[in-house]
């Protein structure tokens, strides 16, 4: 979307925020496609399963039963037992926990560092920019999962490590989406105007160039939120993210595959529950692409 | 004599537009050199595009529309694709656009032959080769190997006419082959363009904006306002022409030693879309 | 003349760049490998070692020396192709990385094969076929790729087509009873066994590749898919190719031999870049195959904290992702005639 679209369309009529008609556009724009409609149902039964885990969950995720372990799945247990009688089901009711804090954590820590480097090097330019666009672009040379890898290895492994290496790894996307950004913001004369009256380049990046970063930021961590999802399964599976008996799906994948012949399910579940997940980020992701180009809007 | 060209009544609607871009066109063409003209937007080149069937996203009725034996109408695509190329051609407007530009501009021109013509490579190659001679590029064989990028706007435009009269088709539309090059050029490739039409015995469609150019070089005008046809009539009339957009237009001209005052502004009167004052200049 | 000139000052200043990306990934690596928190010394010595080996073994590795002093240390290493011994093999990194990088290329070789073989013309239909049934299923299908953990699938994938089926071999690059026949070469199973005329082995080794590549080569296909659908997409709507359909070509013709020549170059610069990501793939697919190559090096490595070895892994990575996008860029000169 360029400047002048925004432009021309913040004072358009106030019964509502500005900012919340377009929110109100862009759902039902993406309600109207099936495959985003998908992705959208997929993160609200996520969600919903996050905050009322305990009350869904059949059984308490931790205890074991070392006299019902590995049974197939049942109306008792909806998705079987583990190796430890452990129910299945309630393990990754409790498992979307995990999940939907990995994806808050990450989110908070990649947007504001992202944003922080992308602003300042575009605000800037000159020197302080080719500084730190060099450090992105070393940081963009690595496959993440790889840099992930090393980053756990050197922390030691742990869940909360692998979100910090993930967000590590994660940032530099955004910072080059928020410095090019940036610079189609920084000649306009609102910009000009605030320095005039004597803002300081602090305020003026905090109070008028965050701002207006923000939505396309928000928009290109959710479609990275996907890869971070398989990372930290990921990370999880080879035993460096999530430690048992932490029910993350892909720590659960891990155990489960020594038993995975002759117990399908042990494996089955976890891994469609990392699917569904990241395809839903990705439907959505692909949804708001559509939604927010602008030949598509134009359609009215 | 048969004509090339007959068309009754033409209209087209994009798909999704509340309104047609054309509506009741309706002209025959023989072995002549007709123009069309009009503004841009008053469906002009979507009459030419429509006539070679290049426009799969609109809905086009008529009740005649057809190129000597084909019923361009019901023609299927694989009828079509024995038609284009061979039969009639059309010069687009820009070579910059309109030519490949990885591919060769020799290789393109014999690609034109080779799609309809069985022949070898050296052969297509020999034809294109003295195709550009006829379009008076001087070092044909040199121009046959380079890439579009690498030769002017006007010798873009004569590969584009060579590549497109190479298979002598009976038909050529030209949609503004000359609006985008130089001014000097102009002329030149015009005239290059006119020589061949008429020595193959071609029929012309020439669509353009400039009513000067097409009185020069065309046998009959059509005027085009607003996907409708306001008047047809032959050239050398033009300074008679009885329609008030079409004497608009021409007032809108400068000449040189006119009087000095401003140029008069084209007043568009709505009567000109009721369908009456289409009966009118028909 | 000037032209040549400018072209030089782009490659130097290219080259340039390159360096200090280079530099950047020294750095990285050097401080990654110091804030870890296991003692490198520790791991050498073992448990019960006395304090005074304890203390030569630290000296010995510079680890009493300043910092910057270490950095110096570890470049000129590097600069001289020392990337110290693998504590867990007992040999020089580089060596048992030279052994084990050709498994991995032969996968990921075979992978970026099936992925552009399998996302190219998907992304040309979906792009010909713009919002119809067509391009809603190409999307659906490549973004279920992209999608799937790909250690996850591995494992489903091993237990449908290997243990239930027959139809594939399982995991490792050849049947256990193969292992030793051939001899190395060149490391790259597939040739090695042609070049001895070892058939058997070689249609083994077939056997066994084709899983993972095929699931790798999926994964990797959506993003080849939905970037040849964008630039393809750019490109039918342009005047050439009304003009090859002019000519009398059919839409199939237009599409092959025009549009898609034209978004061949950017093809290239996508696929290399794919092909570095197969990489990372490649980690966690030869975990679930047991596949000898780079990525079970570096995740065995990881696992016991064998610093040397990981971070020069990393660093390769680091190294052959620069590579590629040399490589890219250079393709992109041999293909446009533009930039010649």
């Amino acid at each position: 979307m360029s400047m002048t679209d925004r432009l021309s369309s913040a004072p358009a009529p106030r019964r509502l925020p500005h900012g919340l008609i377009v929110a109100r556009n862009i759902l039902l724009f993406l309600m109207r496609a099936p495959t985003s409609l998908f992705g959208l149902i997929v993160l609200g039964l996520l969600i919903t399963l996050a905050v009322f885990a305990p009350l869904i969950a059949t059984h308490d995720p931790y205890v074991q039963n070392l006299q019902n372990t590995l049974q197939p799945p049942s109306a008792a247990h909806l998705f079987g037992t583990d190796e430890l009688g452990r129910d299945i089901f309630s393990r990754l009711v409790a498992g979307s926990r995990i999940t939907l804090s990995i994806i808050f954590l990450v989110t908070i820590v990649v947007g504001p560092l992202g944003l922080f480097f992308g602003t300042v090097a575009g605000y800037y330019g000159g020197k302080v920019d080719t500084v730190l666009m060099r450090i992105t672009d070393i940081f963009l040379s690595f496959p993440s999962l790889i840099l992930s890898l090393a980053f756990v290895a050197a922390l030691g492994p742990s869940l909360n490590n692998a979100i910090i290496a993930i967000s590590l790894t994660a940032w530099p996307p955004i910072a080059r989406l928020a410095r090019a950004e940036t610079m189609t913001f920084r000649q306009a004369d609102y910009i000009a105007a605030a320095k005039l009256q004597g803002a300081s380049s602090a305020r003026i990046i905090w109070r008028s160039i965050v701002p207006m970063c923000l939505p396309s930021v928000l928009i290109r961590l959710t479609l990275n939120m996907a890869t971070v999802i398989l990372t930290a399964a990921g990370l999880g599976f080879l035993g460096l993210g999530a430690q048992p008996p932490l029910p993350e799906w892909g720590a659960m994948i891990a155990t489960g595959r020594r038993y995975m012949i002759d117990s399908w399910w042990l494996v089955t579940f976890p891994g469609l529950a990392i699917l569904c997940v990241s395809l839903a980020f990705n439907l959505l992701g692909d949804g708001l692409r559509d939604a927010l180009d602008p030949k598509q809007m134009n359609r009215g | 004599m048969d004509p090339i060209l007959e068309v009754k009544n033409l209209s087209i609607r994009y798909h999704g537009a509340p309104e047609p871009a054309v509506r009741n066109v309706s002209f025959t063409l023989g072995r002549e050199r007709l123009g069309i003209v009009g503004e841009s937007g008053s469906g002009k080149s979507t009459v030419g595009r429509a006539i070679m069937r290049l426009i799969d996203s609109a809905e086009i009725t008529a009740d005649t529309m057809r190129f000597e034996d084909v019923d361009l109408l019901n023609a299927s695509e694989r009828q079509m694709l024995k038609v284009r190329g061979k039969r009639m051609s059309m010069i687009l407007q820009d070579p910059k656009f309109s030519l490949n530009p990885i591919q060769r501009c020799g290789h393109q021109i014999a690609e034109a032959y080779r799609t309809h013509v069985r022949c070898s490579k050296a052969e297509a190659r020999a034809k294109a080769v003295k195709m550009l001679e006829q379009v008076h590029i001087r070092d044909p064989e040199r121009v046959y190997d380079l890439y579009p990028h690498e030769v002017s706007g006007g010798m873009g435009q004569r590969v584009m006419i060579a590549m497109m009269l190479l298979t002598s088709p009976d038909l050529v539309i030209a949609d503004e082959p000359t609006s985008a090059l130089d001014v000097t050029v102009r002329l030149q490739v015009l005239r290059i363009l006119d020589g061949l039409v008429k020595d193959k015995g071609i029929g012309l469609v020439m669509i353009s904006h400039d009513l000067n150019l097409v009185r020069a070089f065309c046998d009959r005008v059509l005027i085009m306002y607003a996907g409708r046809l306001v008047e047809t009539l032959d050239a050398r009339d033009l300074n008679n022409a009885q329609h008030p957009y079409t004497r608009g237009l021409l007032a809108a001209q400068p000449r040189i030693g006119g009087s000095r005052a401003p140029l008069p502004v084209l007043n568009r009167q709505d009567s000109w879309l009721t369908p009456q004052a289409q009966g009118d200049a028909l | 003349m000037r032209q040549s000139k400018r072209r030089y000052a782009g490659v130097a200043e290219q080259g340039v760049s390159i360096l200090i990306t280079l530099f950047g990934l020294l750095i990285l690596t050097f401080v990654i490998g110091r804030i870890m928190p296991t003692d490198p010394v520790r791991a050498m010595v073992g448990e019960d070692a006395t304090r005074e080996v304890y203390e030569n073994v630290y000296r010995q590795l510079g680890l009493d020396k300043p910092m910057w002093q270490q950095f110096l240390i570890y470049l000129r290493d590097i600069a001289t192709f020392d990337f110290g011994t693998s504590i867990r093999t007992g040999k020089p990194v580089l060596e048992d990385i030279a052994r084990v990088l050709p498994a991995t290329i032969e996968l990921a070789t075979f992978a970026i094969i099936i992925g552009a073989g399998l996302g190219t013309p998907m992304g040309v239909i979906a792009a010909t076929n713009k919002d119809k049934w067509q391009d809603q299923l190409i999307r659906v299908f490549s973004l279920m790729g992209h999608s799937m953990p790909i250690f996850w699938t591995g494992m489903i994938a091993l237990l449908v087509f290997y243990a239930n089926l027959g139809w594939v071999g399982g995991s490792g690059r050849m049947s256990q009873f193969y292992i030793g026949l051939v001899p190395e070469r060149t490391n790259f199973l597939l040739i090695d066994s042609a070049l001895a005329g070892q058939w058997d082995v070689f249609r083994s080794a077939l056997n066994h590749i084709i899983l993972p590549a095929s699931l790798l080569g999926y994964s990797s296909s959506a993003y080849i898919t939905r970037m040849t659908r964008s630039f393809m997409l750019d490109q039918i709507n342009q005047e050439y190719v009304t003009t090859a359909r002019v000519k009398g070509l059919s839409r199939r013709q237009t599409i092959w031999r025009h549009a898609f020549g034209n978004i061949r170059v950017q093809l290239v610069t996508i696929v290399a870049l794919a092909y570095g990501a197969l990489l990372e793939g490649a980690v966690l697919i030869e975990t679930v195959f047991a596949w000898p190559g780079f990525g079970q090096y570096l995740t065995s490595n990881l696992l016991i904290g064998d610093m040397n070895a990981v971070m020069t892994c990393v660093l390769i990575v680091g190294v052959i992702f620069i590579g590629l996008n040399i490589l890219s860029d250079i393709l992109y000169r041999v293909f446009d005639p533009r930039t010649r």
